[in-house]
């Protein structure tokens, strides 16, 4: 049985140190610091240079997204869901739309569905290369920094082709796509998606076998499948630790029971294989991105929303000449659709873990309540546990290989 | 196990509790009295046959004109095989406690401590139930259908001493 430690608010750090009843020294890390990740604030109760417990301090991010989207239509609070996880807007995107989906009983054209698919898994690729970028430089490794940049540029670039924006796409709809891919979609991603499976292997060069990178991230915060799954975490921490949980094997989503992919898995749970699990995730993430590609080529031209006039608007094109389809685009742009009363909960494999979204609809334009289930959130939890007993120094390293996106962590 | 089989076994090892069930979009819902949430929570937990060992989400609701006005819904997950389950339990507006269930599944925590700050919901048991997203002098809970959307007011130089003074730190 693994002792699972309970997660102290830093008041329970604070409180016993300020009336004068400890030995060790309570150090404040955060909320401005490079190596935090964003504006997270850590509580850290020291001895000596030895970490005894560790209590994250957030909400300095928290923005009331849950709380404005109550006042938005759902097309409207879409946008707000980029925000949430910057490192991976798609995703949340998806996320939402999914869960909007699921209620309404909306069917997305096949098109769609493989272009999320692509997009989304071009996006997991982004994110892993800021995660590798910003890990390395925390260990001081700073090239794999300036490569890591280098290469996402690309995908961000395929982005801004696609919607008009690099990170804050909002380019999913509740049924489909926003927009019609470009002409020039298909070539540039294929030259995108070839050219960056080279560059991992360059980035494992560089870090796999480094006796620097070894010293630093082999034995660092080793968590067991049992300490896991207890503090709920997901995605590939969860998965370093030996547990098998892919959101997108467990509950598949947009075709994904279709695609050929492996779920890494690393046996030890620590720092080492949090980074090797990531890395063959981007490979695994390129692979699914060519598998999709090729279908959306076999696919051919065709429609990348639904048809439905009451959940997606006509083209301007028709309205011209259409009454219905004029009153169907004001009634959209007016009120909003509605979908049926109820309450659904999605859940996707975000870069960060299962990100979850549980949607309460009373049958009026606006949402009655969303919450997301923050993969980073719930992670930090685990921080503690893995630092207990070791260095400040090591701190750093496992703030950065659980991958925590404060945007979601506070929302 | 489908979901006949899944109540009929928690009807036979938990003969007393009351549940209402239902399917909505391929998703089974449990809904608990309070009462009886943890004894439901540990047979979900440890029973062989369902082994949920993993809750994904834990959330609060504010029905607001409805009684009871407040509802906590989990999300489960029985890990190898992926099934999922989803619980809700009541609460009422003059009485917003609910059981905490971080003695079961430790990842709990965070998301009751979220639940409490946004909404205002008690968590009975709960090993450090405080503010985690609002700041800690914050009054009232935001998500609550009848608070406002509001701001925090910004520091100025002109207005700065007086925002600070009721902060956390000013005692520091």
């Amino acid at each position: 049985m693994t002792q699972i430690f309970h997660v102290s608010a830093p008041q329970e750090i604070i409180g016993p140190a300020l009336a004068g009843k400890t030995e060790t020294m309570v150090l404040n890390m955060g909320p401005h610091h490079p190596s935090t990740h964003g504006v997270l604030r850590l509580v850290l109760e020291l001895d000596g240079e030895i970490v005894v417990n560790v209590a994250p301090d957030i909400g300095f991010l928290h923005t009331g997204i849950e709380k404005t989207m109550e006042r938005k239509t759902y097309q409207q609070a879409l946008v707000l869901t980029d925000r949430m996880d910057y490192l991976a807007p798609l995703s949340n995107n998806l996320c939402y739309v999914l869960a909007v989906e699921k209620l309404m009983q909306v069917a997305v054209p096949e098109r769609a569905e493989v272009v999320r698919v692509l997009l989304t898994e071009l996006q997991r690729v982004s994110s892993h290369l800021v995660w590798l970028g910003t890990h390395a430089l925390d260990l001081a490794a700073m090239s794999v920094f300036l490569y890591a940049f280098r290469e996402r540029e690309q995908i961000l670039d395929l982005f801004e082709l696609v919607s008009g924006a690099r990170m804050m796409t909002s380019y999913f709809r509740v049924g489909g796509l926003a927009y019609p891919l470009p002409d020039d979609f298909l070539p540039t991603a294929a030259a995108c998606i070839d050219s960056i499976g080279p560059h991992i292997d360059e980035y494992e060069d560089l870090l796999t076998n480094n006796p620097l990178w070894l010293e630093r991230t082999v034995g660092v915060g080793v968590l067991d499948a049992e300490a896991a799954t207890a503090y709920g975490l997901s995605g590939a921490n969860l998965r370093a630790s030996g547990v098998s949980y892919d959101v997108r094997r467990a509950t598949p989503y947009s075709g994904y029971e279709t695609y050929a992919f492996d779920v890494p898995l690393g046996s030890s749970g620590d720092t080492f294989d949090r980074y090797q699990v990531r890395m063959a995730e981007m490979r695994e993430s390129l692979k699914i991105a060519r598998q999709a590609w090729q279908r959306l080529k076999d696919l051919g031209p065709g429609p990348v929303i639904t048809a439905d006039r009451k959940v997606a608007p006509p083209p301007k094109s028709e309205i011209t000449h259409s009454m219905e389809s004029l009153i169907h685009h004001f009634k959209l742009w007016t009120e909003g659709f509605k979908p049926p009363p109820g309450d659904v909960y999605v859940s996707v494999e975000s870069p960060r873990g299962a990100l979850g979204c549980y949607l309460v609809s009373d049958g009026s334009p606006r949402p009655w309540r969303v919450h997301f289930r923050a993969p980073s959130f719930v992670n930090l939890q685990a921080l503690a546990h893995m630092a207990k007993g070791r260095l400040v120094a090591d701190l750093i390293a496992l703030t950065a290989s659980l991958d925590p996106v404060l945007g979601e962590v506070d929302r | 196990m489908d979901t006949p089989a899944l109540l009929d076994l928690i009807a036979t090892r938990l003969p007393g509790v009351a549940l209402a069930a239902d399917e909505f979009r391929g998703d089974l819902r449990i809904t608990v009295r309070r009462e009886d949430l943890l004894a439901l929570a540990r047979l979900l937990r440890e029973d062989p046959e369902l082994g949920f060992t993993y809750l994904e989400n834990l959330c609060g609701v504010d029905y607001l004109g409805r009684q009871p006005r407040f509802e906590v819904v989990v999300n489960l997950v029985a890990l190898p095989a992926a099934r999922r389950v989803c619980l809700k339990v009541g609460a009422p507006e003059d009485d917003p406690r609910v059981p905490s269930l971080t003695a079961i599944w430790p990842t709990a925590n965070y998301h009751e401590r979220e639940a409490y700050d946004l909404l205002g919901i008690v968590f009975d048991g709960h090993p450090a139930l405080s503010r985690i997203l609002m700041p800690d002098d914050w009054i009232g809970h935001p998500l609550r259908k009848d608070h406002p959307l509001g701001e925090e007011e910004v520091a100025f130089s002109f207005n700065q001493e007086r925002i600070y003074a009721h902060k956390p730190f000013a005692k520091e």
